[in-house]
């Protein structure tokens, strides 16, 4: 069990909004980290996912989404690292913010990287909220140095979306 | 005018104005970023192609099979319960 957990960094986008958010340097000297979202995209789709240390390879991720009306799961082995749902689209009730929780596991280790994640939606509409929860593994022995946030669809991170990186010691 | 597309970038290093640089930095995409952002859009674009077009043949052999089921005899009831 975690016993601190200590803020590493945390951010807010400004106005102009951003296309990636990266976190680099990351300290080598806790067990777990753990990086919470609060975002809303430029675009209508809030498909964003992680990158670790830049690569765009290695990740095989399955989530499972609903809506209220449907469940739905989902296997996605295009490689992206770790889809992170519960991020508004622009199509969403106006001034309106996703959030979300990743948990990654054993950082710095020469092992598989696995993590976790559950978010969602923020909207007026009866339809607007959608929630998931996924696992992802990054087949990688690599330390993770370096956290992208990165958009699918060709957005931007809207102003006063936040991202926050907590480092977690077990001991 | 072309949009420059900009990252947000964070050290995590502790150390920033030990070291004389910046925490948080806004910079330009560099080629290779904005190749690969270009790339993921187009497998963004594919993939929900592929899933929108799932989900419509999955609704459709829903209701066939409803459809199919209530001409057997099933009440509404009875195809929901299922």
């Amino acid at each position: 069990m975690a016993t601190t957990y200590t803020l590493i960094q945390a951010v807010t986008v400004g106005s102009g909004g951003a296309a990636n958010i990266e976190f680099t340097s990351i300290p080598q000297t806790y067990t777990d980290l753990l990086y919470k979202i609060s975002a809303r995209m430029s675009v209508a789709t809030g498909s964003v996912f992680l990158r670790f240390n830049g690569t765009t390879t290695d990740g095989k991720t399955l989530w499972m989404d609903g809506d209220g009306t449907s469940l739905t799961g989902n296997l996605d082995s295009s490689n992206q690292y770790g889809p992170v749902h519960g991020v508004n689209g622009n199509n969403l009730t106006a001034s309106t913010f996703g959030s979300a929780d990743i948990y990654i596991s054993n950082y710095t280790s020469n092992k598989h990287k696995s993590s976790n994640t559950d978010g969602v939606t923020e909207s007026n509409s009866a339809t607007g909220v959608t929630m998931a929860c996924g696992g992802s593994r990054w087949a990688n022995t690599a330390a993770i140095t370096s956290i992208q946030l990165v958009s699918a669809a060709p957005g931007n991170f809207s102003e006063h979306s936040t991202a926050y990186l907590y480092g977690i010691s077990n001991a | 005018m072309t949009e420059t597309i900009t990252a947000l970038e964070v050290c995590c290093c502790g150390n920033c104005a030990a070291s004389g640089h910046q925490k948080e930095t806004i910079r330009p995409l560099t080629a290779a970023e904005i190749t690969q952002r270009e790339a993921d859009a187009v497998a963004y674009a594919t993939r929900k192609a592929e899933e929108d077009a799932a989900a419509t043949a999955k609704a459709s052999a829903k209701a066939s099979a409803k459809a199919k089921l209530k001409a057997l005899g099933l009440s509404d009831t009875e195809i929901a319960a299922l």
